[in-house]
């Protein structure tokens, strides 16, 4: 083993990691891309760190097929624990060999030498030369084969300026909706209402006078493409106007607690062994719930292409660009050695949305318009209407306590339809939906459970408490009645909300404070010192707050949270003003960065817990705007107040998921403790809070 | 043929009076910075100022803003940034940053009639933006010092 980042030991070349620019500036690269995460900055940081650089003269390169590192996909929090910790390798290697080639020009010895904002001297010496001297322009020429000392950790800087901001806040088209070239075409789709329909008939309407517009069909994928946006625009809509469709399966599925295939789960890992009994008699049993939920990020999803020379150039906002040129690759049948997908970003992204989607039906626009870029957009009812969903969820909680009221046996039941959609080649059919409605149509491939460590239904249902022999069962259910995939912490939401809501229920049955009870079955220090952490931050769990605690995966950021609520019991309105967060994710590397990361969370995972629920039938897809699919305003937002738990000696870990679950046990657990109603169902709208309240 | 005054400056635009004046800003006069995220009137990532007004961009015909001046975040601050601009960049508040030039746009008509409104009057003004990566807490704690420090200065309490 080289103990290299596993990044690293799969691209060796320093040079595909970093270049010394002529002059002035250092470019990174990393397969990773910017979700609104602000990982541009964190790995600005790493690398200005180990080069000994103002952070403003990095510049960093993100996600491009064939050129940057494959680094596979952005998600699951991981990108500065894999693209930071490989980075950071990286940049040691290429300070240790630019030390040497500055000790022979200096002829000085490389161990005394000092960088400083890109001079490099030594104490005493009186010449000096530059980062830019020495390597500006050069290649490294070096393979990466064994791990070399890193600088040592530094105080992380107060508030580091986000990089990519100045450019966003004065309104420069910085995202892939804002692309433009001179000879660009413009195009929508005209989508079925939801995935069960595909076209019946189309009486094409005629295109205006003087207009230069075409209609693609093919099956039922229909797009317009024109020069002009609002013309083709305008098109769209009557070519929506005159589509009659028909509906070829229902939005039904199977219900979730009926049938499923279920594994044991044992330390975050299931198995295909026999699914053991319930064997105790539970002192109490609870089941909690929540809905299919949306990413709705702000922008709905677009993608440029262009087809020229026989090559295929893909600009999109996906996470995963190598995923996504492969799948493509397939679903176009296009050597993939043609195709180049080159990461350009969208608005905030938190999995898998309508990126890749926009990606191919872009691309059979460009297929029809040899030559000419084109620019596609969703509209906002098609992004609300088509992404994948984050699942619907049902967890069975059980326990029993001993005479002490002590936690004496643990059950704990996931059900769920796949959090699992992405694009991944080598499967049989495609997950790009624009795939599914052409004439020689691709369907989905079936949907199969996954069973690797912390995946989809499992991740973080494994308790982080020390219990003897918990039961954990994944219960898989492949019929789902929408189309689903990975949101944002996937089952973490769900799991985590069960558990620390159930916590709740327990310590209340065993007539302990819901933080006494938790430190009573924690063993695990790091997990004790967030829960005393955020104790201490709000001045006490006491009046209508509530608690709750999750370390991500059982393997990332360890993060509390205790929320504050406001209960209008006769308007059944539950209102959060404050939120109260602390976390340890190891170490800290841009603390304003990291905290910006926990917080969105949490108000995310507030938006998810108080309002949102994706509203169907068996017929159609109701939640098709904002007005139907309700999000929290700022009128609504928590203030929150963070504290980090800083571990220089620990490496860092990923932190965007942490507070989803752990925010929204905490309102759930802050309700009951205001009003004495337990809500078990997500969202705790009016609707949830009477229904509970009669129970 | 429509005449409108955009961030100070005249232009004549040959486009249909009534393609909607994001459109026109995007496509017809290269000012990118007003989005179109939902076309809807719901999400305010349109926003502009037509005489001063918050008007949504992304329904509002360009016919209806003849002889008009149009403000957009791109001319927020004349010539540099406008003090809204430059809190929300001192404070990191942001994420994705796709929702900011609406907010931009109505926290600067805000900050423009009134240099020290109470975090309740910007809470309420900022309702109609969406934010979907919450960055909220963020924006308000910017705007709120922005605030007070006007208040300060003007020996307000
Ligand atoms: S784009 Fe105009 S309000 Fe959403
Ligand atoms: S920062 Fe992404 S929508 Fe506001």
């Amino acid at each position: 083993m080289s103990g290299l980042p596993s990044a690293l030991a799969r691209h060796p070349d320093l040079d595909q990691w970093l270049a010394v620019d002529a002059a002035d500036t250092v470019t990174v690269a990393t397969g990773k891309v910017e979700i609104g995460q602000g990982i541009t900055t964190a790995l600005a940081l790493i690398a200005a760190h180990e080069l000994g650089l103002d952070p403003r003269r990095v510049r960093v390169r993100t996600a491009h097929t064939g050129i940057t590192p494959n680094e596979f996909i952005t998600a699951g929090s991981m990108s500065v624990e894999d693209s930071g910790g490989a980075l950071r390798q990286a940049c040691a290697h290429a300070r240790r060999l630019i030390l040497a080639r500055a000790a022979e020009r200096l002829g000085t010895d490389a161990a005394e030498l000092t960088i400083e904002d890109g001079r490099i001297t030594a104490p005493g010496l009186n010449a000096s030369t530059t980062l830019w001297e020495v390597q500006g322009g050069r290649p490294f020429e070096h393979a990466i084969e064994t791990r070399t000392d890193e600088q040592p950790p530094a105080p992380p800087p107060d508030r580091q300026p986000r990089l990519d901001l100045p450019a966003k806040i004065a309104g420069e088209g910085v995202f892939v909706q804002d692309m433009t070239w001179p000879d660009m075409l413009h195009a929508r789709v005209v989508r079925p209402p939801t995935w069960a329909h595909r076209l019946d008939v189309l009486d094409e309407p005629a295109v205006p006078d003087g207009q230069d517009l075409r209609v693609l069909r093919d099956g039922s994928f229909l797009a317009v493409t024109g020069a002009d946006e609002y013309a083709v625009v305008r098109h769209a809509e009557r070519v929506a106007a005159a589509c009659r469709w028909r509906q070829v399966a229902d939005l039904d599925g199977v219900p979730l607690g009926t049938e499923s295939q279920a594994f044991p789960v044992r330390d975050g890992i299931p198995s295909i062994e026999p699914v053991p009994d319930l064997d105790f008699e539970p002192d109490l049993a609870a089941c909690y719930t929540r809905p299919h939920l949306m990413h709705a990020s702000l922008a709905p999803s677009a993608a440029a292409a262009l087809w020229a020379g026989g090559k295929l150039t893909v600009w999109s906002h996906s996470q995963g660009v190598e995923l996504l040129k492969r799948t493509l690759a397939e679903a176009l049948d296009v050597d993939r050695r043609a195709i180049t997908v080159i990461h350009h970003q969208g608005a905030g992204a938190y999995g898998h949305n309508g990126a890749d989607d926009a990606a191919l039906d872009a691309a059979l626009c460009a297929l029809e318009h040899p030559d000419r870029p084109v620019l596609l957009k969703y509209t906002r009812q098609q992004e609300h209407r088509w992404e994948p969903y984050g699942p619907a969820m049902r967890i069975d909680m059980a326990a029993a306590l001993d005479d002490a009221g002590r936690i004496r046996r643990w059950s704990h039941e996931v059900w769920s339809y796949t959090h699992a959609g992405r694009p991944i080649p080598r499967q049989p059919g495609s997950q790009l939906a624009g795939a599914w409605l052409r004439d020689n149509a691709i369907d989905p491939p079936p949907a199969e459970p996954r069973l690797g460590s912390e995946v989809g239904i499992h991740r973080s249902a494994w308790p982080i408490y020390a219990l003897p022999e918990p039961r954990v069962i994944k219960r898989f259910v492949a019929a789902g009645p929408l189309r689903t995939s990975s949101l944002r912490s996937l089952g973490a939401h769900g799991n985590v909300f069960a558990i620390e809501s159930f916590m709740d229920e327990l310590a209340a049955l065993a007539g302990k404070s819901p933080v006494a009870f938790r430190l009573d079955h924690l063993d695990d220090p790091r997990a004790r010192a967030v829960l005393e952490a955020v104790d201490d931050l709000c001045g006490g769990v006491t009046g209508p707050r509530g608690v709750a605690l999750a370390r991500y995966k059982n393997q990332q950021t360890w993060a509390a949270v205790v929320a504050e609520v406001e209960v209008d019991e006769a308007r059944a309105d539950v209102r959060v003003p404050k939120l109260w967060i602390a976390a340890d994710a190891g170490r800290v590397v841009d603390p304003d960065g990291l905290i910006n990361q926990l917080e969105g969370g949490a108000v995310q995972a507030a938006s998810w817990t108080l309002k949102e629920r994706v509203r169907f039938d068996r017929q159609d897809i109701d939640s098709e705007d904002w007005d139907s699919y309700p999000v929290l305003r700022f009128d609504e937002v928590p203030e929150i107040v963070t504290r980090l738990v800083d571990r220089p000696d620990q490496p860092s870990l990923g932190a965007g998921e942490a507070t989803q679950g752990p925010a929204a046990a905490a309102i759930a657990n802050a309700v009951f403790a205001a009003c004495g109603v337990r809500v078990r169902d997500m969202p705790l709208d009016a609707e949830a809070l009477r229904r509970a309240a009669a129970a | 043929m429509v005449s409108l005054i955009v961030n100070g400056a005249r232009r004549e635009i040959d486009a249909p009076t009534d393609e909607p004046l994001a459109y026109v800003l995007r496509n017809r006069l290269g000012l990118p910075g007003t989005k179109v995220a939902c076309g809807l009137e719901q999400c305010g990532a349109c926003l502009v100022t037509v005489d001063g007004e918050c008007r949504y961009a992304c329904t509002l015909p360009v016919g209806e803003c003849a002889d008009r001046s149009v403000t957009t975040v791109e001319g927020l601050g004349g010539d540099g940034l406008h003090p809204v601009q430059r809190a929300l960049l001192d404070f990191n508040a942001a994420q994705c940053g796709y929702c900011l030039s609406g907010i931009l746009v109505r926290a600067a008509a805000l900050f423009d009639a009134d240099p020290a409104p109470s975090p309740a009057q910007i809470r309420e003004a900022l309702a109609p933006q969406l934010c979907r990566c919450g960055a909220q807490p963020r924006v308000l704690r910017a705007l709120e010092t922005l605030a007070r420090d006007a208040a300060s200065q003007e020996g307000r309490p």
